[in-house]
C-alpha cells in the first residue's frame, strides 16, 4: 500500500489534521532541504490556507476528495496563479504567473496541496540538475552525486522523504532518468494524456507532465487527477481516464510479453546496471511474464533526431523571453535590438543557449530539409517501429539510464556524454508512449538503479499494474521514507 | 525603352469574428490598450493556442467566393522573428500548406481576370505606440498594445498578373466588395481590417524574366494603392533609365508625400525559420464541411448585380448601394418578398434613398420589420397614402414598435383622394389667397406650389398631391 492511502485514512479518522500535516511538511523542508536543494520555494500561505479549508470541510462532515491534505511538490515550470514560476532561469527570476496550469489546477481540485517549487535544470534542459540558477540538486542517496534531471528537484524531494509526491515534466527522460538516479517511481504518460496548458514549453511535441512517488500506488492515484482532456490544449487527447489505482494489484503477469532491446543491454550500459536489469527481468519471468530480446536499431538515430527536433522547438518556444513584457530585462541597453540581445545573453544559461543555437541552425533556410525535415521522417519511423513492436510485446523493458547517478561536475563539460544519459528514454518521447521508471536495485556503490518499462499508447493502467507487481515482489527499501512524518 | 510593370498583391483581410484566432480574447476595435488579451495573446509562459473554428468557416467562405481549391489538410506554421509587437517571438501563419490554393478574381470593367496563388490564415501582430518620435528609432519610450495581437486574418496572394495601378486598385476594390458583401470581413479600411502589400517590378516590354521587385507595405486605402503603385513604377523606371539598379527591398508608402521609401533591404531580410507549429495539429477540413459552407453561401456580388439589373430593373446606383451595405441588401431581400402591389424597383427607391439617409442620420439600428415596410410601400403604390406621407411615416416606423395603420391613424387617416372632399379645401384656400390666384392666372403656375402647401397644411399632409394640383390649376383657369 502506498503512503497516500495511509494519510487519507489518518485524516479521515481525524488522527491527523490537514493543517498539522502541511505544517510538519513545511517544517521538514525548512530543516532538511538545504542538504539536497530539492525545493527552491515554499507556498506556505497557500498551503496552510488550503489545508485549513479541508480541515473545516471535514469537521462539517464533508466527504474528502482523494488528494485531500496530500502535500505535493511542483516543478518550477508549471504555472500557479500568483506564485513564482522561473524554470530555474535568471531570465524569469521574480516572474509570477497570473494563471494556473490545467494539470496543477486539476490536482488542486482533487484536494492535493501544492507546498512548494522543486528545482530543475534551466527550462528543463539537462540530465543532472546542475544547470539551475538555484544551484545543483544533491542525490539523497549520496550527496556527492547528481540527482539526474531535468526534474531533479522533484525526484530528490520524494527520495529525501520531504513530500510523498511531486510533479515533473519529461521531454526526453526528465522524469524517468532522475527517478532512476534517486530510486523512486517516475511516470511519463502518453503524449496528450495530461494537458500542457500552463507548462512552460521546452519542446512542445515531446513535453509531458507526470508524477514522482515512492510507491506505484501513489503515482496511480495522482495520475487519475492529472489526466483528462483539456480544451485549452490542442494536443490534448479526448479520451476517458481509467481508474488507474483501482485493481492495481494483479495476481500474476501471466501472458504478458516483455521485449528487451539488445542495444540497451549492450556494453554501453554499466555492468552493475545490466546485471540489475537482468535480475529484474528474471523477476518479471517469475511473475509469469515472458521475456524476449530484439534488435532496436534506431537507438542512435533516435538520439540524433531528438537533438534536432527538441532544439528546433526550443529556439522558437524561448523566443518569447525577450525582456519586453515580463521577466528580467537589461535596462542598460541603448536600442531595442541591444535590449533583446543582452537580456537573452544575461538571462539564459549556457546549456539553454547551446540548444537555442542548435535549433536556430537546423531551422535555417537551406538547412531545414537536411535536418528538421529529415528528423521528422525518422521520428515517424520510430513511431512506426514501436507500433510494430507492440504487436509482439505488451511492454518494452530496459535500464532507464546507462549508468547510475554520476558525480557532480563529471559530465558538466561534456554535453555529448550528458546527452547519452538519455539514450534509453528519448525514443519513447519521440513516439509519445507512456513509460515508467521504478527502482530495481543498487549498484556496488549503493546508488539506485532504475528499470524502465514502456507500454503501448494509453496503456498507463497496464504499466502501473506491472510495476506494482514488481514492486511487491522486489520490496525495494527507500533510503528515506515520508511515513516518518505521520 | 518601354517598360512593363509586373505587380502582385498580398491582401490582409481581418476575419469577422468576435474572438481571436487562437484564444477567447475579444476582437473589438478601439478598446484601451491591452484590454483584449488572455495569457495566449500576451504570449505568457505556458500559454497554448486553440484554433477558433469560426475563422475556418470564414476562410472557407472566402476561398469559395474567390474560386479557390479548399485544402482538406492545411498546417499552421511558426514564422519566427523578434519584434515587441509580436508577443511569442513568432507569428502563427500557414506556410507550406495553406487552406486555399488557386482562385481568381474577374475584373469585368477592365475585361481582365487576376488569378490567385493562395489564401492562408494567420494571426495579426500588436501595435506599438511611440513617444517623442514617429518610429521606435529616436523615441523616448514605446509601449506595446496587444489588443490586435492574435486577431484572425486571411492573406490573399495574387499571381503577378497585375500590370498597372488601375488594375491594382480595381482588384483590391473587387476583393473588398466580395469579402465584405459575404460578411467574411467588415472591410473597414480605417481600422485596418483590410490592407494590402504590393510587390512591384518593371521589365522591358517583351522580356520574359521579371525584374527585381520591391514590396510596398501597408497600403490601407484604394487611393493609396493606386498612388503607391504609380509612384513606385515611375521610380523604378527612372532608376533603370539613369543606369541604376533596383534593389530588392521592403518599402514604406507615405500618404502625405505620396512617395515610397526603403524600410529594409534583402541583406537585412529575416530568415523566418518556418516550421509546423507543434502546439497545433494539422487543420483537417472534411469535404462535407466544405459542401456545408458552400450550401450556406450568400449570393456573390456579381450574381446580385446581374439579378437586380435583369430581373428587377434596378438602377446601377441602387445595386452599388446594396453591394456596399449588406444591411440594406438584406432588408431589401426580406421586404420585397412581402410586396403585393408595388414593384421591387419602387421599394428599392425608398431603401436606397429615404431609408438609407435616415439610418445614416440617426446612426440607428433598423428594427422595422420587413412586412411593415412592404405594407407601407404597397399602401403608397395603391394610392392609399402619398409619397409625402411615406416620408413622414417612415421615421416613426424605424423603431419597429408601430404598425403602418397606427402611423397612418396618428396622421389623421389615409390619403384624401376624394375629389369632392378636396374641392372644398381647395376652394377655401383659393378664397383666402386671391393674390396668388392672380399670379397663376398671369401664367406663374409655379405659385400653385404655395397653394398646394396650404392645402397640405389644412389636410395635415393627407391630400393626394396630383389631385390637389389638378384642382388648383383647373380652378384658376376656369375663373
Amino acid at each position: 500500500m502506498g503512503v497516500l492511502r495511509k494519510i487519507h485514512d489518518a485524516i479521515r479518522s481525524k488522527a491527523l489534521g490537514c493543517e498539522e500535516l502541511t505544517r510538519s511538511v513545511i517544517d521538514q523542508i525548512a530543516q532538511k532541504n538545504s542538504e539536497v536543494n530539492a525545493f527552491i520555494d515554499v507556498f506556505e500561505a497557500r498551503a496552510i490556507q488550503m489545508a485549513k479549508a479541508q480541515d473545516e470541510a471535514l469537521a462539517n462532515g464533508a466527504e474528502l476528495p482523494v488528494g485531500a491534505g496530500i502535500p505535493v511538490g511542483i516543478k518550477d515550470n508549471m504555472c500557479i496563479d500568483g506564485e513564482l514560476v522561473t524554470c530555474a532561469s535568471n531570465i524569469l527570476k521574480g516572474y509570477r504567473s497570473p494563471y494556473t496550469s490545467t494539470a496543477v489546477g486539476q490536482i488542486m481540485a482533487a484536494g492535493f496541496i501544492p507546498v512548494g517549487r522543486t528545482n530543475m535544470d534551466e527550462f528543463a534542459m539537462g540530465s543532472s540538475n546542475e544547470h539551475s540558477v538555484y544551484g545543483p540538486v544533491s542525490n539523497p542517496w549520496n550527496k556527492s552525486l547528481v540527482s539526474g534531471g531535468s526534474s531533479g528537484g522533484s525526484a530528490a524531494a520524494v527520495a529525501a522523504g520531504l513530500v510523498p509526491l511531486t510533479l515533473g515534466s519529461d521531454t526526453g527522460g526528465s522524469i524517468r532518468q532522475p527517478a532512476s538516479f534517486c530510486g523512486v517511481v517516475g511516470l511519463k504518460p502518453t503524449y496528450g494524456r495530461v494537458s500542457r496548458y500552463g507548462l512552460v514549453a521546452f519542446a512542445s511535441s515531446l513535453d509531458q507532465i507526470g508524477p514522482f512517488a515512492q510507491y506505484v500506488d501513489d503515482a496511480a492515484l495522482i495520475l487519475e487527477s492529472l489526466c483528462g482532456f483539456d480544451p485549452y490544449d490542442s494536443t490534448s487527447e479526448n479520451r476517458s481516464v481509467e481508474p488507474f489505482s483501482a485493481n492495481l494489484a494483479v495476481d500474476s503477469l501471466k501472458g504478458k510479453r516483455i521485449g528487451v532491446p539488445n542495444q540497451l543491454m549492450s556494453q554501453t550500459i554499466a555492468p552493475d546496471v545490466r546485471e540489475s536489469i537482468s535480475e529484474a527481468l528474471k523477476r518479471f519471468e517469475s511473475l509469469g511474464a515472458s521475456i524476449d530480446y530484439f534488435d532496436f536499431d534506431l537507438v542512435d538515430e533516435a538520439l540524433a533526431t531528438y537533438y534536432i527536433i527538441a532544439p528546433a522547438e526550443v529556439s522558437s518556444n524561448l523566443s518569447r523571453f525577450d525582456g519586453v513584457r515580463y521577466g528580467n530585462r537589461n535596462t542598460a541597453a541603448n536600442s531595442l535590438k541591444e535590449m533583446i540581445q543582452t537580456t537573452r545573453q544575461q538571462g539564459f544559461g549556457d546549456e539553454v543557449k547551446r540548444r537555442i543555437i542548435l535549433g536556430t541552425y537546423v531551422l535555417s533556410s537551406g538547412y531545414y530539409d537536411a535536418y528538421y525535415g529529415k528528423a521528422q521522417k525518422v521520428r515517424a519511423v520510430v513511431s512506426e517501429t514501436y507500433a510494430n513492436l507492440f504487436k509482439s510485446y505488451d511492454f518494452i523493458c530496459s535500464p532507464t539510464a546507462p549508468t547510475t547517478a554520476f558525480e557532480k561536475g563529471a559530465n558538466l563539460n561534456d554535453p555529448m556524454q550528458m546527452y547519452l544519459s538519455d539514450i534509453a528514454t528519448i525514443p519513447v518521447n519521440l513516439a509519445g508512449l507512456p513509460a515508467m521508471s521504478f527502482p530495481c536495485g543498487l549498484d556496488s556503490s549503493g546508488a539506485p538503479i532504475g528499470c524502465q518499462l514502456v507500454g503501448g499508447w494509453f496503456k498507463e493502467r497496464e504499466l502501473l499494474q506491472a510495476a506494482h507487481a514488481f514492486e511487491r515482489a522486489m520490496e525495494f527499501q527507500p533510503k528515506y521514507s515520508f511515513e516518518g512524518v505521520l | 525603352m518601354a517598360f512593363e510593370p509586373v505587380i502582385g498583391l498580398e491582401i490582409h483581410a481581418q476575419l469577422n469574428t468576435k474572438s481571436k484566432l487562437f484564444c477567447r480574447a475579444s476582437t473589438e476595435f478601439g478598446e484601451a490598450p491591452n484590454q483584449n488579451v488572455t495569457p495566449v495573446s500576451l504570449g505568457l509562459p505556458g500559454a497554448l493556442p486553440v484554433l477558433n473554428l469560426e475563422t475556418v468557416r470564414l476562410a472557407i467562405m472566402a476561398g469559395l467566393a474567390l474560386e479557390c481549391d479548399i485544402q482538406e489538410r492545411s498546417v499552421f506554421a511558426r514564422k519566427n522573428y523578434f519584434y515587441p509587437d509580436l508577443p511569442k517571438g513568432y507569428q502563427i501563419s500557414q506556410f507550406e500548406y495553406p487552406i486555399c490554393l488557386g482562385g481568381r478574381v474577374v475584373l469585368e470593367d477592365l475585361g481582365k481576370t487576376i488569378h490567385l496563388t493562395r489564401i492562408h490564415m494567420e494571426e495579426d501582430a500588436g501595435k506599438l505606440n511611440h513617444e517623442g518620435a514617429d518610429g521606435i528609432a529616436g523615441a523616448t519610450g514605446s509601449s506595446s498594445d496587444l489588443n490586435r495581437a492574435g486577431v484572425p486574418l486571411i492573406e490573399i496572394v495574387s499571381e503577378p498578373e497585375i500590370r498597372n495601378a488601375k488594375e491594382a486598385r480595381a482588384y483590391m476594390e473587387k476583393v473588398h466588395q466580395i469579402l465584405t458583401f459575404i460578411g467574411v470581413c467588415d472591410g473597414d479600411l480605417e481600422k485596418g481590417s483590410f490592407r494590402c502589400d504590393a510587390n512591384i517590378s518593371v521589365r522591358p516590354v517583351g522580356q520574359k524574366e521579371f525584374g527585381t521587385r520591391t514590396e510596398v507595405k501597408n497600403l490601407n486605402s484604394f487611393r493609396s494603392i493606386e498612388r503607391a503603385v504609380n509612384y513606385e513604377i515611375e521610380r523604378q523606371i527612372s532608376v533603370i533609365q539613369s543606369g541604376g539598379k533596383i534593389i530588392q527591398q521592403t518599402m514604406n508608402f507615405d500618404d502625405a508625400t505620396g512617395q515610397t521609401s526603403a524600410l529594409r533591404s534583402k541583406e537585412n531580410a529575416h530568415d523566418y525559420r518556418y516550421f509546423p507549429d507543434p502546439d497545433l495539429k494539422p487543420l483537417i477540413v472534411k469535404k462535407e464541411q466544405i459542401e456545408q459552407v458552400r450550401s450556406e453561401m450568400p449570393d456573390l456580388p456579381d450574381v446580385v448585380r446581374q439579378r437586380y439589373t435583369d430581373q428587377f430593373g434596378l438602377p446601377a446606383h441602387d445595386v452599388k448601394v446594396y453591394l456596399q451595405t449588406r444591411m440594406l441588401y438584406d432588408f431589401f431581400e426580406l421586404s420585397r418578398e412581402h410586396l403585393n402591389s408595388a414593384t421591387p424597383k419602387d421599394m428599392s427607391k425608398w431603401i436606397v434613398g429615404e431609408l438609407n439617409a435616415l439610418l445614416k442620420e440617426t446612426m440607428g439600428e433598423l428594427s422595422m420589420s420587413p412586412t411593415v415596410f412592404a405594407t407601407l410601400i404597397d399602401r403608397c403604390a395603391t394610392g392609399d397614402i402619398s409619397t409625402k406621407m411615406v416620408k413622414d411615416i417612415l421615421p416613426k416606423l424605424l423603431d419597429g414598435k408601430s404598425s403602418v395603420d397606427d402611423a397612418i391613424s396618428a396622421m389623421g387617416g389615409a390619403q384624401i383622394s376624394n375629389q369632392d372632399e378636396l374641392q372644398q379645401v381647395v376652394n377655401d384656400v383659393l378664397k383666402a389667397n386671391p393674390d396668388v390666384v392672380e399670379k397663376i392666372k398671369n401664367g406663374k403656375t409655379g405659385s400653385a406650389n404655395f397653394l398646394m402647401g396650404q392645402v397640405m397644411k389644412e389636410t395635415k399632409g393627407r391630400a393626394k398631391p396630383d389631385t390637389v394640383r389638378d384642382l388648383i390649376i383647373s380652378a384658376c383657369q376656369s375663373e
